[in-house]
């Protein structure tokens, strides 16, 4: 007799297997909607690009934000005056909401104006005027809401109000009002507030007129109060034209403003920000960004989900009509003309783990992605002529690849303080030298790079005013000029240099052993082993032994602004598109132990100092290509870096993507792209058909699996009764 | 009972100064303030006026544990130690050094942890102990032997594989699940169904073979012996008398843990982009904010605490021979 708890159990067990298996059947022959999309049914009919974030921005101030992440929101929300021509490279700036490019007077000591060919030394003074155009308005946004008197409606929240509310959206009455030239000159008096944290207010203090003044005068007043505050060298002439005071000639400027630093802010927006109970409420400026840009941030929600919406008060923005030349092939001048934003919601979804962005990507989910060195052989092989080219699972899909050289150096540096490998010594420059010889970056770049970098020559990187091609841009101390290219010195040349720095097969004569070298890094995971053995190799080809010191990052950055490191590797995104912002990373007056600027390297040589100082406020002009080959020059021959390479950018893209054109500089690049939504939908539903026989299969199998047990659990009760 | 359960929370609160001292003591070892200020000004064009503007705004001028040059209490009370700990008592996690209400933040993310931890732990239990009673009613047949493998081997697996292969299979290969992210309100169920079944395969080995010992135990003692001689079936012999008397180490592991699950599971979270707790702790410790170290360090106790003090009322509740006194 079978027992009845068990029995009922086994028999309904088995009833429902066989109902699953139906209804599992009967789902895969009525509904072909995909299963796994990860969206919700709100975002159809909406023209959507879906991308993702790996960390959460630090800050959406755009006083405060300064890297590349936090950019890549706050550059559609806030608008400078100033961007960059989407498509034409070199990069040129153009008006975004100003009327044209700022005209620039120069001023003598009294102020009085200089004649536009002045001589430098005259120059000390530039004013820049900048007109906005008119009718530009602001997302709508609780801080602008009045009500018919005129009174602000939310600058003063009651505890009740307060209690109830959770968002900004939890505030009903959104108004906006038109952009105003002090909204530009409020934002810069934010920059020198000491409150606010801003990473350039050191260095604007050192150029704009009356900006460190400013800072001390406002140090113990609310930043709402600035507004009544005037700035010496920043100050609005009527509602559409402001006036920048700048010290000397730093033609640098402009590029400045076209960064978000130099976004409006309107006064308003700090005057609500500032309410008591709204931070406690994670309502701040530095989550909920007011700006006039293509879209406002509809959601933030850092740990999970931050949307972009179109902000239905932009003002008329249209597509280039000119490119460089291929552009038009590409398919980059397809919109020209058009009015801007083309995407309506911008959705970053958090995903931490590169595996699920892959697949997720693959599937049709992410519009965009980078490749991650778990997926690089999936996705990417390289041709005999090392040419990077797509798998056939992602041509199959008609996944476009972009490959382009970003504007940014990563070098290993020598502490230039250093006994051993520093100084200007001729001992410790063919040491150095033959190091520049003989670590090998093309090996490094095909190890661990994938591939994805060119060996550096020098310290500009393409793109910049300067950089050169060719057996002109060649580094002679560490590379010949053969067979139409750059070939590194054999290894022998290095060890000659050796031996005429005094170290004969690496030996160190003041010990008799084999010379001493330390590495400071922060590569100190399982991960990095292979890097630092290969490190050591290189060094070894020399006799040198190499020690690494692996150490956490604030004893890093300690021993870096001590001296205490010796060889270090370091990089640099460029901030705007000019050798400035490359060679002052080499600038005497920079120095990181002795003024704790950006040279890390504490570089100093009177004569590049020099060089520095007459190239930074040329034009770009023949001439000063010419200063800057001679800088070139002597880095080359100095050698306190080794060069390293510079980064390879490789994006993969969707067929549905269009208008994309690499550009880590330019910052608004979301407003210029174009989503085919149907054509999305049609393959993501072609590559996403559920199919659930192999969990029917599964399930019998397991059954299969269990009969047995059943049977002899049967038999066991008979016998038992 | 309520005497001893006054005693127990009043024996909590040197605990949890300790546990803030240490906590204290461990961040600013590795962490000074200076080092905290660079971490959260970045790295480009940071100045020593900036970093002593930082550590003035959020209170981080102050000596770490001792103010020496102060009167009276105020040595104690004007340090970071005290301006930082003091209000952690009132749970009043206060805002995080990148400006953020910890409170808040906490509220937001303890929600999705449970969503998953929840539904993990009462399926896990269900098919653990099912599982089990399985095997011990089938004890000394080949399904032992079987599952005494497949447990061993299941054991034997990476967590990583589970959800990389569960997120490869399911979720790509088959298509029947997304692979990560959550939803909003009931739309989250479709993004909980994979961790949640791959969470409670990959505690399938150690939870059955951690149920069948506890069974195997009570299986042959006499009480059982004497129920099959009365005539009760091995299956309700199972299900009344062992399952019931084996409550007490069951227990013991899953009470302790329940009010943990707030906390998140930093690994499955990560996967699947789940908007919990998990990763909360580890990335303030990546950027260096003490402000949600100690939050969470001090929250982390305080459950535990509270998870151990609900074990030791459970028992009461399973095993009348336990009074608490």
């Amino acid at each position: 007799m079978t027992p009845p708890v068990m029995s009922s159990i086994l028999s309904a067990f088995a009833a429902r297997l066989v109902a699953c298996a139906l209804l599992l059947f009967s789902l895969v022959a009525c509904d072909k909607a995909p299963l796994n999309n990860p969206y919700p049914p709100v975002d159809a009919g909406l023209s959507v690009l879906y991308s993702a974030f790996a960390e959460r921005p630090k800050h959406l101030d755009p006083a405060v934000a300064y890297s590349s992440d936090e950019y890549a929101f706050i550059g559609q929300i806030y608008e400078p005056p100033l961007q960059y021509h989407y498509l034409k490279r070199p990069y040129q700036l153009q008006p975004l909401t100003a009327t044209q490019l700022p005209t620039v007077r120069y001023l003598d000591a009294q102020k009085q104006p200089l004649p536009d060919d002045a001589d430098a030394s005259a120059i000390v003074f530039s004013e820049y005027l900048i007109k906005i155009k008119p009718d530009i308005h602001y997302q709508p946004h609780p801080a602008f809401s009045r009500n018919e008197r005129g009174d602000f409606l939310y600058h003063a929240l009651d505890k009740a109000t307060l209690n109830d509310i959770d968002t900004l959206a939890d505030l009903p009455t959104q108004q906006t009002r038109t952009l105003r030239a002090e909204d530009y000159v409020y934002q810069i008096k934010r920059l020198a507030h000491p409150k606010v944290h801003s990473p350039i207010a050191e260095l604007m203090a050192g150029y704009i007129d009356g900006f460190a003044e400013f800072a001390q005068q406002t140090a113990n007043v609310p930043v709402k109060a600035l507004k009544d505050t005037p700035m010496l060298g920043a100050y609005a002439l009527d509602e559409h034209r402001y006036r920048i005071l700048i010290k000397g000639r730093y033609p640098q400027f402009l590029y400045w403003l076209a960064m978000p630093f130099f976004a409006p802010m309107p006064w308003e927006a700090d005057a609500f920000y500032d309410q008591p109970g709204l931070k406690a409420k994670n309502i701040t400026l530095d989550w909920f960004p007011v700006g006039t840009g293509p879209y406002w941030l509809e959601e933030n929600n850092p740990n999970r989900r931050m949307v972009l919406s179109r902000n239905k008060h932009y003002h008329p923005d249209f597509y280039p009509t000119q490119g460089d030349a291929g552009d038009f092939e590409a398919g980059l001048l397809a919109d020209a003309g058009k009015r801007l934003p083309f995407v309506d919601r911008v959705v970053y979804t958090l995903e931490k783990e590169s595996i699920p962005y892959w697949i997720k990507f693959l599937q049709g989910y992410y519009d965009a992605s980078g490749i991650t060195s778990d997926s690089f052989d999936q996705a990417v092989t390289f041709s005999t002529g090392g040419d990077p080219q797509l798998t056939p699972l992602l041509r199959d899909k008609q996944i476009q690849l972009q490959a382009s050289v970003s504007t940014s150096i990563f070098y290993l540096g020598f502490n230039m303080l250093d006994p051993v490998v520093g100084g200007d010594s001729e001992r410790a420059r063919k040491l150095r030298q033959a190091l520049s010889i003989a670590v090998d970056y093309e090996e490094f770049i095909s190890i661990f790079a994938n591939g994805r970098g060119v060996a550096a020559q020098g310290v500009l990187p393409p793109g910049i005013f300067g950089h050169q091609d060719g057996e002109a841009g060649l580094n002679p101390v560490a590379y010949d000029w053969r067979d139409g290219r750059a070939m590194r010195k054999p290894i022998a040349d290095a060890k000659r240099l050796m031996t005429e720095a005094g170290y004969a097969n690496g030996i160190d004569p003041a010990t008799g052993r084999a010379l001493l070298l330390y590495f400071d890094t922060t590569a100190v995971g399982t991960d990095d082993r292979a890097l630092m053995n290969w490190y050591r190799k290189q060094f070894e080809k020399l006799g040198i032994e190499l020690v690494v010191r692996g150490t956490d990052y604030n004893r890093f950055q300690e021993k870096m602004r001590t001296g205490a490191a010796q060889i270090f590797v370091w990089g640099w995104n460029a901030d705007y598109p000019d050798p400035e912002n490359f060679f002052f990373l080499l600038y005497g007056p920079n120095s990181k132990v002795k003024h704790g600027g950006e040279n890390a390297g504490n570089y100093a040589n009177p004569e590049f100092d020099r060089l520095f100082e007459q190239m930074r406020n040329m034009d770009n002009s023949p001439e000063r290509q010419h200063i800057i080959d001679q800088m070139q020059t002597l880095l080359r021959t100095d050698a306190p870096w080794l060069f390293g390479y510079y980064p390879k950018d490789f994006a993969l893209l969707h067929s549905w993507y269009l208008n994309m054109k690499p550009a880590r500089i330019i910052n608004n690049r979301l407003k210029y792209s174009r989503i085919e939504d149907e054509l999305r939908e049609q393959k993501r539903r072609a590559w996403n058909q559920p199919i659930f026989w192999p969990l029917l299969l599964l399930i019998l199998a397991m059954a299969a699996a269990l009969y047995p047990a059943f049977k002899t659990y049967k038999r066991r009760q008979r016998r038992l009764s | 009972m309520i005497t001893y359960i006054i005693r127990r929370l009043l024996y909590a609160v040197p605990l949890l100064v300790a546990v803030n001292v240490l906590t204290f003591v461990l961040f600013f070892v590795v962490n000074s303030p200076d080092d905290m200020a660079r971490m959260q000004l970045g790295q480009k064009h940071v100045t020593e006026q900036a970093i002593q503007n930082w550590k003035h705004q959020h209170g981080y001028d102050l000596p770490l544990l001792w103010n020496d040059p102060q009167a009276g209490a105020q040595k104690l009370t004007e340090t970071i130690f005290y301006q930082k700990s003091a209000k952690l008592f009132l749970f009043d996690f206060g805002i995080s050094d990148s400006g953020r209400n910890i409170g808040s933040d906490i509220r937001q993310r303890m929600w999705p942890s449970l969503a998953l931890a929840l539904p993990s732990l009462l399926v896990g239990l269900l098919v653990n102990i099912t599982l089990a009673l399985l095997v011990v009613f089938f004890r000394e047949t080949y399904v032992e032997l079987g599952a005494g493998v497949i447990c061993v081997t299941l054991m034997s697996i990476s967590p990583l594989f589970y959800i990389i292969g569960g997120q490869f299979f399911i979720g790509k290969l088959l298509n029947l699940v997304p692979i990560s992210g959550f939803g909003d309100g009931f739309d989250a169920w479709r993004f909980l169904l994979l961790p949640v079944a791959i969470s409670v395969v990959a505690g399938i080995g150690s939870g059955v073979r951690w149920y069948r010992t506890l069974f195997l135990e009570e299986v042959e003692k006499d009480y059982v012996r004497t129920a099959r001689a009365k005539g009760l079936s091995e299956t309700q012999a199972l299900f009344k008398h062992v399952l019931q008397n084996a409550m007490i180490p069951i227990l013991t592991g899953v009470v302790v843990v329940l009010p943990l699950l707030f906390m998140g599971s930093l690994i499955m979270e990560s996967f699947f982009s789940i908007p919990g707790l998990g990763s909360y702790t580890i990335d303030a410790i990546n950027r260096q904010d003490f402000a949600i170290v100690r939050s969470m360090v001090f929250l982390g106790s305080v459950l535990y605490i509270v998870g151990l003090l609900l074990t030791d009322i459970s028992y009461t509740l399973v095993d009348p021979r336990v009074r608490l006194n």
